[in-house]
């Protein structure tokens, strides 16, 4: 492999794993908090599709991100409204989320096809390359995420709600309020996700343009151990082997690009089978049960 | 999903029904309700789409046989997701399954094509059935021996099952007659499933029709039935009871994918008549909304289906006379379910 191909394949990994990375973080809080949100494809279209509506709109990129991020935290929230305040099955409920999403974003989105747009800027840093604000604010927003979850107490009512939510009700935290909080910070995190998608890598909307972003990121929780510092391990292996598919088009290789474009979710599995076989047993306790109250 | 089914699982077959029907009707409000807001915040005339549409649909047979020959799928895909849900297994894979039961269905028209079609039909409904049933073995493996649980893993193969649909029409299936159109070459006459005169009605209804009847007949009046719904109820009671847990799990995998690949077979076979790329509008997703909302119940899951086809159906005709875009009919489904969803546990808590 020559230099500028390997660097190329790197920094082309950095970039697309950054939207990977800011949602398998989000879908992590909330699974921390026992909650799995299928729909996480569909939070992420609404973050790329009101990502691009903004940013076309007013010009600016960075309003875009604002926005997508607030989209998100609605969409989450709505979800949460569900399976917290109605206490409906999550599995079913987040597939739903998956329908709402891809049919709002499709008419958000279809008045913008083909806008131009003006993408984030690249900020440089010496000797470490040029990437625009959210690829920088990646891996602090990780170690920001894990010291909130590990080192402070509403983390620990965070995770407490989801080993044990009635415990955690004795203890005097009221576990509805703890799960609306991280699905916030989730939904946040998944527009952000899908509005770097948008306005950083793709420059333009795509009906469905998250392909399946959102499942590959639920695997990578699971991969990540519900760990927000082995999420960017992961969001990296994961956006390499995108960029490692798409550099390779670029130079014409001569496999099938429908092939490669299998790469990805074939990876996810063989990953999800290795970690199966040794697996330890770090999923939250009370993940996708929904909580009654005390009986 | 447990919970669910040992209500719907009681055999109290008019209660069912009765509720069934309720319950449709209170669905198909909420949805012209919803559908008629959305029409006004887009600028346009409610009652003038419903007219169209009502003029479309029920005005003449044509109208009415597209709802059936929308149906058919979609009866297929609820199966699939039904069948497991009674395990507690959640198969959300019937898209991917769907597009494998087309592509090896087409492998077998393609491969056979000189055999008189009272073989060639028996052939390719049998391998659309293994297509469909393959995929969704390993997710059902996988689950059994407790490696990876079978949502994620059969999400993630919806999205390579279409690729290799597509890896083939793009390669050694396209066809010569249209470069432009990536496509299969056509079906021979005998691999055509035969259709009732002056509409799209196939065989592939009266194959869902069965299939129905099988699953209702299987679950309610059979031992295997009982095996299957002891282990929804409790996995572990089940096992030490000596009930083969895991082989049932695999089975039902199989069993389910299937009946989803029998549906894709159907598609190329009888409405396409060649394998193309953009198969199916969802009908794995929708499938599963059906189930879900018909609790797993074989009559409440054919009235689902019927009901999820005049919605889709409504969707094109506003699509062609309004110019609403189809998403809006995803968005539709999704405030439906969202409703229900919400609805069904206070009922149960209540």
């Amino acid at each position: 492999m020559s230099t500028p191909f390997a660097l190329a394949v790197l920094s082309s990994s950095v970039m697309s794993g950054t939207s990977l990375l800011y949602a398998t973080l989000g879908e992590l809080v909330g699974e921390r908090a026992g909650i799995v949100n299928l729909g996480l494809e569909g939070v992420m279209l609404i973050g790329a599709s009101i990502g691009i509506a903004v940013c076309s709109s007013t010009g600016d990129p960075y309003v875009g991100v604002a926005a997508a991020s607030l989209a998100g935290m609605a969409a989450a929230l709505l979800f949460g409204y569900i399976v917290i305040g109605r206490r409906a099955n999550q599995l079913a409920s987040g597939l739903t989320l998956l329908f709402f999403g891809f049919g709002v974003s499709a008419l958000i989105g279809r008045p913008f096809v083909g806008a131009a747009i003006t993408g984030l800027p690249r900020l440089g840093l010496p000797g470490l390359g040029a990437f625009d604000l959210l690829v920088w604010l990646g891996a602090p927003t990780a170690v920001l995420l894990w010291w909130l979850l590990f080192r402070t107490r509403w983390g620990l009512a965070l995770r407490a709600v989801g080993e044990d939510p009635a415990a955690a009700f004795a203890a005097g935290r009221r576990p509805d309020v703890i799960q609306y909080q991280a699905l916030a910070v989730a939904g946040l995190l998944g527009g952000i996700g899908g509005a770097h998608l948008a306005l950083a890598l793709a420059l333009s909307w795509d009906e469905g343009m998250t392909a399946g972003r959102g499942f590959i990121a639920i695997a990578l929780v699971i991969f990540a151990r519900w760990n927000p510092l082995w999420a960017i391990l992961g969001a990296l292996v994961f956006g390499g082997a995108e960029s490692l598919q798409l550099q390779l088009q670029a130079r014409g290789a001569a496999v099938s690009p429908f092939l490669m474009n299998m790469i990805p979710y074939l990876l996810t599995l063989l990953v999800l089978v290795f970690w199966g076989f040794n697996r330890r047993f770090a999923a939250p306790a009370a993940l996708g049960r929904n909580y009654f109250g005390v009986e | 999903m447990p919970h669910d089914s040992a209500i719907a699982g009681r055999w109290l077959p008019s209660l069912v029904v009765g509720r069934g029907v309720t319950r449709a009707f209170a669905i198909a409000l909420i949805a012209l309700a919803v559908f008629a807001l959305l029409l006004l915040a887009d600028g346009k005339d409610p009652l003038r789409a419903y007219r169209d549409t009502l003029v479309y649909v029920f005005g003449n047979t044509y109208g009415f046989s597209e709802l059936l020959v929308r149906m058919t799928p979609l009866l297929m895909t609820s199966i699939a997701v039904a069948l497991p849900s009674r395990l507690g297994l959640i198969n959300v894979g019937g898209e991917g399954q769907l597009y494998m039961g087309a592509w090896l269905a087409t492998a077998g028209a393609l491969c056979f094509a000189d055999l008189p079609a009272w073989q060639l039909l028996p052939l390719i409904t049998a391998l659309g059935f293994a297509g469909g049933g393959l995929w969704a073995l390993v997710p059902g493996i996988l689950r059994a021996a407790k490696i990876v649980n079978e949502t994620i893993s059969t999400l993630l193969l919806n999205y390579v099952a279409p690729l290799i649909v597509s890896f083939f029409i793009f390669g050694a299936w396209r066809s010569a007659e249209s470069s432009a159109y990536p496509q299969s070459p056509a079906f021979v006459d005998a691999a055509r499933l035969p259709s009732l005169d002056g509409t799209r009605i196939h065989l592939g209804l009266l194959f869902g029709l069965v299939c129905l009847a099988l699953y209702g007949f299987a679950l309610g009046r059979t031992r295997w039935g009982l095996e299957i719904r002891a282990i929804g109820g409790n996995a572990e009671a089940s096992r030490r009871l000596g009930i083969p847990v895991q082989g049932y799990m695999i089975a039902v995998m199989v069993v389910a994918g299937g009946v989803a690949g029998m549906a894709g077979m159907a598609e190329v076979s009888a409405i396409q008549g060649r394998l193309v790329g953009e198969l199916s509008p969802g009908y794995g997703y929708v499938g599963f909304l059906v189930s879900w909302l018909a609790g797993g119940n074989a009559l409440s899951i054919l009235l689902m289906a019927f009901l999820f086809a005049v919605v889709s159906s409504v969707g094109d005709i506003l699509q062609i006379t309004q110019g609403v875009p189809y998403a809006v009919v995803n968005v539709l489904m999704a405030v439906i379910l969202f409703i229900v969803l919400g609805q069904r546990q206070i009922m149960r808590a209540g």
